[in-house]
């Protein structure tokens, strides 16, 4: 475990980057450090490696000072990842991934093979290996900055603002990776943002810093959502916290109804007994049970669908393992209020009106009262 | 053109033992002047303050006619060819410095960054890193000193047989031959030529992960989005 201690940065200046902050973070867990620009989370990070020394307080890595170990000893024993990935633009991808091994004494063959692993990991194509940085994407530049990070091993892993570079949806994927790599291999990983998002995403712990250097809030990110703990954080957060909290609310607990549901070569007798009170429309899907769109059913005569008349029927989610925020978001993308639960195939599971949504979002805050939610719910 | 290649024999050189001495009195001092300035231009990115008295002495240096030096230095070395390499050798730091200087600050923050958290010292950080990514700046630099070395090495002829094929142009004066003023100048020229495009060869052998030039390479881009660096 990694514990800052009552650590404050003071330049010769006078500036004070970081104030008195005490923080502990857990083993095998993602702490994200969050905050506007110049509020001491990057100098945070870097003091735990020692690029920036603190001017008082300690910072204990498994209950040992960091000063009692030799510098550079102490960060081989960390990965460290980088805006921009900071690549050797001079070294080809496999021999940008060896270089701690290499510094370590391992031999170079065993350095590239073990480099090649990694590539692997990170999801890089092999052929990649004898490239140069500059013939690689951003994307695909970060993520030899993750496997040059991960190449020796280390528990620790401090990553700056890795992702912050690239396009939102290589970001998204990059998130992705980290998140499976985690599940993989556990390793301690300290993650300093800007982008709140990305920390509610990945943190199992956020650390939400101030300007000035001081900690404001440190909690599992449901938990940020539903109670900031004051007004900064709240206004950090943004403006629609409510929403995304239910993000951490599984959608297992919709009851989906299958009977507004019929496929498009249904006969007027199956479309009639489809008929019900309970909703006032039908989705119609193929005949692979895959949603097409929703129909008031008077306007749907037997054998002659037209697909083209039938109304939208949104983005659905999975059921089950989707969060409720994918389920409302499902209902208000379409006209009739509906949303649509799909299985993993994306076969229709069932339909779910607004007000059940909003029932079920009733009953988990009910619930959330008394105990926290699930973080395992948040890949939606 | 008669008697193009027919050296005058005050000159104690055939045409190519010419070029020979020519190309040492010019070479070694952008190599001597080279070995001096890293050391020194580290010092100046390592302390900042540093670099503008430096800049400012190099320039000064470089203000001082070849002549002047020669008139203190023959004391020391005499009529010979170190007396010619020493102001030349001088001569080259006010380019050599400021290129490398420029060559090793262009690399970037985050790969600085990235080699001190992944353990590099700051001796082994400059030598592995920042030096071979300042390569291109500093071939540069040695493009722009070996071409003005070659024609400077002529004012050798103002201490007597020292200034190579300037020498010839002296003669050509002498003796009323001026193909030896025209052989004396094409064959300056030539070398120019043929040492800076050495030079080039150089730089293409030691940074295979450049992309300058080499359009084909760049088409290999697997994805348009641009590359951050």
């Amino acid at each position: 475990m990694i514990r800052i201690d009552s650590v404050t940065k003071r330049y010769p200046d006078g500036t004070v980057a970081v104030d008195r902050l005490s923080l502990e973070i857990p083993d095998r867990s993602i702490t994200v450090l969050v905050g506007p620009s110049g509020c001491g989370k990057t100098t945070t990070l870097r003091m735990i490696n020692r690029m920036v020394e603190p001017s008082e307080g300690t910072i204990l890595i498994d209950g040992k000072d960091s000063r009692q170990q030799p510098v550079n000893t102490l960060r081989r024993s960390m990965g460290y990842v980088i805006q921009n990935a900071g690549l050797f633009q001079h070294r080809t991808i496999v021999d940008n991934i060896a270089t701690v091994p290499r510094m370590l004494g391992w031999g170079k063959e065993k350095a590239r093979a073990r480099a090649r692993e990694l590539m692997e990991r990170v999801g890089l194509d092999g052929s990649l290996a004898k490239r140069y940085p500059y013939q690689l994407s951003g994307g695909q530049q970060q993520r030899v900055g993750v496997a040059r990070a991960l190449a020796a091993d280390p528990p620790v892993l401090l990553m700056d603002e890795p992702f912050s570079a690239v396009d939102p949806v290589v970001r998204k994927g990059l998130q992705d990776e980290l998140l499976r790599i985690q599940d993989e291999l556990g390793k301690t990983i300290v993650f300093v943002t800007h982008d709140i998002d990305e920390a509610v995403k990945i943190g199992t712990m956020v650390a939400v810093m101030r300007t000035g250097g001081k900690l404001a809030q440190y909690a599992p990110p449901a938990e940020l959502l539903s109670s900031p703990a004051d007004a900064f954080v709240e206004d950090f957060l943004g403006t629609d916290r409510g929403i995304r909290r239910l993000s951490f609310f599984p959608s297992a607990g919709l009851r989906l109804l299958t009977g507004p549901v019929v496929a498009v070569d249904a006969t007027a007798e199956q479309i009639a007994a489809r008929e019900t009170a309970e909703a006032p429309y039908l989705l119609v899907t193929d005949v692979d049970g895959k949603p097409l769109g929703w129909s008031e059913p008077r306007q749907l005569t037997a054998g002659s669908v037209d697909i083209g008349q039938l109304l939208p029927y949104g983005r659905p989610f999975v059921a089950g393992t989707d969060s409720l925020r994918a389920a409302l978001d499902c209902a208000v993308l379409s006209p009739t209020g509906w949303a649509v639960g799909v299985d993993t195939e994306g076969r229709v599971a069932g339909v779910v009106s607004q007000q059940a949504i909003g029932e079920a979002i009733r009953g988990a805050h009910a619930q959330g009262l008394t105990d926290a939610p699930v973080p395992d719910s948040k890949v939606g | 053109m008669d008697g193009f290649f027919d050296i005058p024999s005050d000159l104690q050189h055939s045409w190519l033992g010419l070029i020979g001495l020519h190309v040492r009195e010019a070479g070694l001092p952008v190599l001597a002047g080279l070995l001096i300035s890293l050391p020194l231009a580290q010092l100046c990115v390592r302390f900042r303050w540093l670099y503008p008295p430096v800049l400012w002495v190099t320039t000064v240096l470089y203000a001082i006619p070849s002549l002047a030096f020669f008139v203190v230095l023959i004391d020391y070395t005499g009529q010979t060819e170190l007396t010619v390499m020493i102001p030349l050798t001088v001569y080259t730091l006010v380019i050599l410095v400021p290129a490398i200087v420029d060559g090793v600050r262009s690399v970037p923050q985050e790969t600085i960054a990235a080699a001190t958290a992944m353990g590099f010292g700051p001796v082994r950080r400059y030598i592995q890193v920042q030096l071979p990514i300042a390569v291109p700046a500093i071939i540069a630099g040695l493009r722009v000193a070996t071409v003005s070395s070659i024609s400077l090495v002529s004012v050798g002829a103002l201490i007597g047989n020292q200034g190579a094929l300037g020498n010839l142009i002296n003669d050509a004066n002498i003796y009323n031959r001026p193909e030896l003023a025209v052989n004396a100048v094409v064959t300056m020229a030539v070398l120019a030529i043929l040492a800076d495009g050495l030079l080039v060869v150089v730089r293409l052998l030691l940074t295979p992960w450049m992309p300058s030039g080499a359009r084909a390479r760049r088409a290999e881009r697997p994805e348009p989005e641009v590359a951050a660096r």
